[in-house]
């Protein structure tokens, strides 16, 4: 046992020394690697993530919501619907929304603008999200002006900011009164967005989507399950596109790994022949190789998936933020909560050291069998 | 120490471009003496130094070495013989570029995995014993044609080998560095080594050191009939 | 110091760093527990149905709320164009 140790040691010593001899080169691929890792990390964890704050956070979001689509679209629907609704059977409550998209200039930023349940301003005032009060500049008590469906302005005074500890679910959320949201987006009264519905019994919900089907034709439930499902998917880190790219970046890697092995130079060829020579056999030498490419893919992934770590979780996703943002004006700020899937890191690591390793290996194996006695015949 | 009966070397056999290297020799090698393999490029030398060292197999006949028959002993077996038993010296020194002397030097220990203090203190010690004690750290390029080839030879005796086996040791050296080499091989023998040289040169044929000169020709010994 | 001796060294290191990384990961979560409730609580409160993330378009704004051709309200052909589609694929059912 202790032999063996002291073997691998003593391989991994000439291991280094030979990385060593062209330390420019090899340090530049080393980094390469690692930053290909990093990205590639950097990703998974912030999709990761994210998808665990919306699981946790939207637990509690509607149990059911109906919407009305016409031609394809969402429309508005009648105070009927709401009565229809609340007539089923194990509907508890059923209550209609008022909520839309505002546009502003200005700002070039999309608000939301949401009518809440009991909204505790008075007519004239609004609540507005901390992304809005950065774009606008609005702190409480200034005057908010809006654009209002028929041209005119309709100006609401801000009664104050939501926290920003809330900023990744209210950033650009404009609360209102719902005779001003009726008044500045000329919705007729007895007209809503859609209807929140609660259901007594968590396991009727399915049912009662089906309920409203039939009821109601052009109706489109939508249940809280599926609404924490859409972000488990969306940000399922094999559909992203990023992760897509990088992914190949990495194979690519891999793909240069293996030319690179595979056109052993003369100089390499003579070292192999020389270790021959002086008594190493074909297994120490392909020993070397396999550390060779170990001691590379195992420091790209330490440096890669560490720097991760720090740039998802205690910097703030500085890199990505350009992809993320897009090409939104308004954006909250907040640090993800860390939250890490073993299995992806676990998966990660295999994918990083593996091929890599196996690439600097395999195209060796027949050089690494010369025979000893090579070196004296030239 | 070795012996040697009957034996063939035969490349590329049934094929056209065969060629026989070492064509029926019988050969004793006894502890304790230098032995010179003379004769000209293409007569079999190298082929032969290899088959004593246990670096390669002959295609027929028996070798003997340290009263141990090695012929038909496994690959693996052959190795640690080939390890323990023989240290090369090769033509050109051949060190590993790129890398320092003491490494160089220590090498061929590495895969036996012996615990390094041991090891590093051996390899100082050879080195030193060879004049190169300043000369530890620096990389195996930069030393001069003779301090390469007295690395060499520190190099062929880090396992403690019974046998050295040095195939044209002095093929790029000078006068001065041959009479060196030789005065080491001098010492080498009383130390109690075995040494087989392979080599055209007049100064190393000729040196009182030298135990038996054995003529090669053809892939025959000389006296075997041509 | 050996080569080999700085290699171990560097693998060590590394070790702590993901010790550490997961420790900062379990610690962070319940230092910030209750900030994490106080965003639920807001959901609860005014019947929010998505995070705040993407709001360069209406269905990326709302991608639960949105249907599969809801991109395709702007322009029959449609293609994904926004430049967060890139790390929020469409939804599947």
């Amino acid at each position: 046992m202790r032999t063996w140790l002291e073997r691998q040691r003593y391989v991994v010593d000439f291991t280094l020394s030979s990385l060593a001899r062209r330390k420019g080169k090899n340090l530049a691929l080393l980094a390469v690697y690692a930053l290909v890792v990093f990205s590639l990390a950097s990703v998974l964890f912030f999709a990761h993530a994210l998808r665990h704050e919306s699981r946790a956070v939207l637990r509690d979001a509607p149990e059911l919501l109906v919407q009305r689509v016409v031609a394809g679209r969402h429309d508005l629907l009648p105070q009927a619907w709401v009565a229809t609704v609340a007539g089923i059977r194990g509907v508890s409550g059923a209550r209609g929304r008022l909520w839309g998209y505002y546009f502003d200039p200005p700002s070039r930023a999309n608000y939301t603008v949401m009518v809440p349940e009991r909204f505790w301003g008075a007519k004239g005032q609004l609540v507005i999200g901390a992304g809005v009060a950065r774009a606008r500049g609005a702190a409480p008590g200034d005057q908010f002006p809006l654009k209002a469906a028929d041209g005119t302005y309709l100006t609401l005074v801000v009664r104050e900011v939501i926290p920003a500890e809330s900023e990744l679910v209210s950033a650009d959320l404009l609360l209102v009164g719902e005779e001003d949201f009726r008044t500045l987006f000329d919705v007729a009264p007895g007209t809503f967005t859609d209807v929140a519905v609660s259901v007594r019994n968590a396991k009727e919900v399915q049912t009662v989507a089906g309920k409203v089907t039939r009821l109601l034709p052009s109706a489109r439930p939508i249940t809280r399950s599926e609404i924490v499902r859409t972000y488990d998917s969306i940000l399922d880190w094999r559909s992203g596109l990023v992760v897509v790219v990088l992914a190949g970046a990495l194979l690519a890697f891999v793909i240069v790994a293996w030319d690179k092995a595979s056109g052993l130079s003369a100089e390499e060829k003579r070292e192999i022949g020389i270790l021959k020579a002086i008594g190493w056999e074909t297994s120490d030498v392909l020993l070397m190789k396999v550390w060779e490419g170990a001691v590379v893919s195992l420091a790209a992934f330490a440096v890669g998936v560490l720097g991760a770590y720090a740039h998802v979780f205690l910097g703030d996703v500085a890199l990505l933020a350009p992809v993320l943002r897009g090409w939104s004006t308004l954006y909250p700020a907040f640090r993800l909560v860390p939250s890490v899937d073993p299995y992806q890191v676990a998966t990660l690591f295999f994918l990083t050291v593996v091929p890599y390793t196996v690439a600097t290996v395999v195209p060796c194996w027949r050089a690494a069998t010369i025979d000893p006695d090579s070196v004296m015949r030239t | 120490m070795i012996e040697l009966r009957n034996v063939r070397k035969v490349f590329n056999e049934g094929r056209p471009d065969e060629l026989t290297a070492v064509d029926g020799v019988s050969l004793a090698i006894a502890p304790r003496t230098v032995t010179v393999l003379r004769g000209p490029s293409g007569s079999g030398k190298t082929s032969l130094l290899s088959l004593i060292g246990a670096m390669a197999r002959p295609t027929s006949g028996r070798i003997v070495v340290d009263g141990r028959e090695i012929t038909s002993l496994p690959e693996r077996f052959l190795t640690d013989v080939r390890r323990r038993t023989f240290g090369f010296v090769f033509q050109q020194g051949n060190l590993v570029r790129g890398v320092t002397t003491l490494e160089n030097v220590m090498l061929p220990a590495y895969p036996l995995g012996e615990p390094r203090p041991a090891l590093l203190a051996r390899a100082r010690g050879l080195l030193e014993m060879l004049d190169l004690g300043h000369r530890l750290r620096s990389r195996a390029e930069w030393l001069s044609g003779g301090e390469a080839q007295r690395a060499a030879i520190a190099r062929a005796l880090v396992n403690a080998p019974k046998v050295i086996i040095a195939d044209e040791p002095t093929a790029h050296l000078d006068t001065k560095l041959t009479r060196e080499f030789m005065e080491i091989v001098a010492r080498l023998k009383a130390e109690g080594k075995t040494i087989v040289i392979a080599s055209h040169d007049p100064i190393v044929c000729d040196d009182p050191v030298v135990d038996r000169a054995v003529g090669m020709r053809d892939g025959r010994l000389d006296g075997d009939g041509a | 110091m050996r080569a080999s001796s700085r290699f171990l060294l560097f693998l060590a290191a590394a070790a702590l760093g993901f010790a550490g990384a997961a420790r900062h990961a379990a610690a962070e979560r319940e230092r910030r527990a209750a900030e994490v409730e106080a965003r639920t609580a807001l959901v609860r409160r005014l019947g929010l149905t998505d995070l705040a993330l993407f709001t360069e378009a209406r269905y990326t704004r709302h991608p639960s709320q949105a249907d599969r051709f809801t991109p395709f309200q702007e322009h029959p052909s449609s293609l994904e164009h926004f430049p967060s589609g890139s790390i929020a694929a469409p939804p599947r059912d």
